[in-house]
């Protein structure tokens, strides 16, 4: 049973770190004991059935959502109530989300080019320069001056993608990014993800694309209940899952 | 399932029959597609019939132009234009020196020009603010006198459109960005801050604005210390600037809870700070949303201005009344209200035309 939570991976340098944490939603329990250690460059694909907390660990790893219990240490930083440590780690997290979230009163290039200027205080200029070789790499300079509204959904969440990216995080994390996209667009989103897992980039990915997680991730976390249920890298996680619940939710995802 | 492929031949455009289209079809679908709204429509006919042609003869064909005497009037069967020949100034300046007249006419030209100039987007500049401050000081001096071998006139000589213009747009200027700050502290995560603004907001709003005015005016001077006065035009203004930054708080508010959470989590996850997250992706998507009320809220204080009579302040509306008690023009109401109302809704038409255009302007880009 090398797979079950408590085995935190020996890894030297985690740059994230939870500890014994717990989240409730007024009464509601969502994360119970969540212990987990992220190395610097390492890719994890967080699976599992809805209301199982998934999201909820990544969205408490950039203080989007409070825990309550237990500590979460990113890069060195530990999340307190302490808004200034709250800004440092957003400063170095990167969010991408399944509603893309861009702001539809501003052009693409305005998404891009608004928090390095306003938080990192680059100048103008080089925070264009930047952004439009980010949507270089998105691979769509050609739509800088349009607004989110006019683009296609698949289009929109790239967008999002060089929009975090271009605050030069260390960290990205990814909350069910292709789940309102239409199947034709899932791949164009999932090939920047993957490019962005080549030149190695901190990940924790909440999926269920279990095609993504068998090519990119080096660890595959299933949660059910609040809980971390089992961990593997993604052979052994498919091939050889190890508790009842991991293989009743893979016979079900995998069977379509 | 192949053999029921087919083909054909694309065919040449057809005109459509006669009667859907041109005038005939534009008749037949919208005046008299159905018994009911062929019913309708000749009901309204006959409604505009004998309601147009009385109407025209007691404006124009029946009434009384230029410079005639009371008693001519009263021996027309129509409108008695000469009464507002003769008071047409009163109404728009009130008590203001007769001779001195041209200087709040000069002010009103001043900023309804500026207003309007300031509409067109070709002119949303920086030196646009500076041409504004500087215009006000213009307009101040010219209502105020003093300097420059103007004659002093104080601010109880003010009346008519100008002192109606002048309490409507300072108290928006001022209520606006007030209201704005009570909408955000509603909302404030600060419960001290949002029991303060909470509270501001409700007993502002049960309360009605003739009360608020009267508090301005009779309360107000007793808290102040001894000797010290405020002068009533200001104590009027103040009054309706709480009265309406009270609105405006709740119309913002409106528009700050259309603004979906993904956005504020967008903005905290980018690492903005409240006041760079409010000022840059909140409002100005929330604002955006509340154009049609908060346009709704400036259109009803305009008109509610008319209400700073019972403090003694004669506005067009004050002023056109008080025309009405000379002994020789006794009882030409009709035509006062008459032109009052045209005044009126000149302004408030324009403020709604305006609204509408800017409301399509903001939503070219986030229009799908």
């Amino acid at each position: 049973m090398a797979s079950v939570s408590e085995t935190v991976e020996a890894g030297a340098d985690p740059v994230i770190l939870l500890d014994n944490v717990n989240k409730w939603f007024g009464e509601f329990h969502v994360l119970k004991n969540i212990n987990l250690s992220v190395d610097r460059g390492e890719k994890i694909v967080i699976c599992g059935p809805s209301g199982s907390g998934k999201s909820t660990i990544i969205r408490c790893i950039n203080a989007l959502e409070e825990h309550q219990r237990g500590s979460i240490i990113v890069d060195g930083i530990r999340l307190t109530h302490d808004l200034k440590h709250i800004d440092a780690i957003r400063r170095e997290v990167g969010m991408v989300f399944q509603q893309f979230n861009l702001f539809p009163h501003l052009t693409v290039l305005e998404n891009l080019t608004l928090a390095p200027r306003w938080v990192r205080k680059v100048p103008r200029k080089e925070a264009e320069e930047t952004a439009m070789s980010l949507l270089e790499r998105v691979k769509i300079p050609e739509q800088a001056d349009k607004y989110p509204g006019q683009l296609s959904g698949g289009q929109q969440q790239r967008v999002a993608i060089a929009r975090s990216l271009c605050m030069r995080p260390k960290i990205m994390l990814f909350d069910e990014p292709t789940s309102a996209l239409d199947p034709e667009m899932i791949k164009e989103v999932l090939d920047v993800m993957i490019e962005l897992a080549r030149e190695g980039m901190t990940m924790l990915v909440v999926t269920h694309e279990m095609g993504f997680a068998r090519t990119v991730a080096n660890r595959i976390i299933f949660m059910d209940g609040g809980q971390i249920v089992e961990q593997n890298e993604p052979e052994q996680f498919f091939n050889n899952p190890q508790s009842e619940r991991t293989k009743l939710f893979l016979s079900q995802i995998l069977s379509h | 399932m192949a053999d029921q492929a087919q083909h054909r031949a694309i065919e040449p455009d057809d005109r459509p029959p006669a009667f859907s289209v041109g005038a005939v079809g534009w008749l037949r679908t919208n005046l008299f597609s159905t018994w009911y709204n062929t019913g309708l429509t000749v009901l309204i006919l006959y409604g505009l019939y004998s309601l147009v042609p009385p109407m025209v003869n007691w404006l124009f064909l029946d009434a009384t132009w230029g410079d005639l005497p009371a008693e001519a009037c009263r021996e027309a069967a129509g409108a008695c234009w000469s009464f507002i020949h003769e008071w047409w100034r009163f109404i728009l300046f009130g008590y203001f020196p007769y001779d001195d007249q041209w200087r709040p006419a000069l002010a009103l030209f001043l900023a309804i020009g500026l207003l309007v100039v300031s509409c067109n987007r070709m002119f949303w500049r920086l030196w646009l603010v500076y041409v504004w401050l500087a215009s006000l000081v213009v307009i101040g001096v010219l209502m105020s006198g003093g300097v420059l071998g103007l004659t002093p006139v104080s601010t109880r000589q003010w009346g008519g459109l100008p002192l109606t213009l002048g309490l409507s747009f300072v108290g928006l200027l001022v209520a606006f960005p007030m209201g704005v700050v009570l909408a955000l502290g509603r909302r404030s995560s600060m419960p001290t801050v949002r029991a303060v603004c909470v509270t501001y907001i409700e007993l502002i709003r049960g309360v009605p604005l003739i009360t608020v005015l009267f508090m301005a005016s009779v309360m107000f001077p007793l808290f102040m210390p001894q000797g010290v006065t405020i002068d009533n035009l200001l104590r009027a203004q103040i009054g309706m600037i709480l009265f309406a930054a009270a609105y405006l708080a709740e119309v913002v508010r409106g528009g700050l809870q259309a603004v979906p959470r993904g956005q504020y989590e967008a903005a905290d996850s980018l690492g903005l700070t409240y006041w760079q997250k409010t000022a840059l992706i909140i409002l100005p998507q929330a604002l955006r949303i509340s154009i049609p009320p908060i346009v709704n809220t400036f259109i009803g204080f305009f008109k509610d201005t008319s209400l700073v009579i019972i403090v003694g302040l004669i506005d067009l509306l004050g002023a056109a009344k008080t025309a009405l008690t000379s002994p020789e023009w006794r009882g030409f109401y009709r035509e006062a209200y008459f032109t009052v109302a045209v005044i009126y809704f000149v302004f408030c038409y324009g403020m709604s035309k305006y609204s509408q255009w800017l409301e399509k302007y903001v939503n070219v880009g986030t229009r799908r």
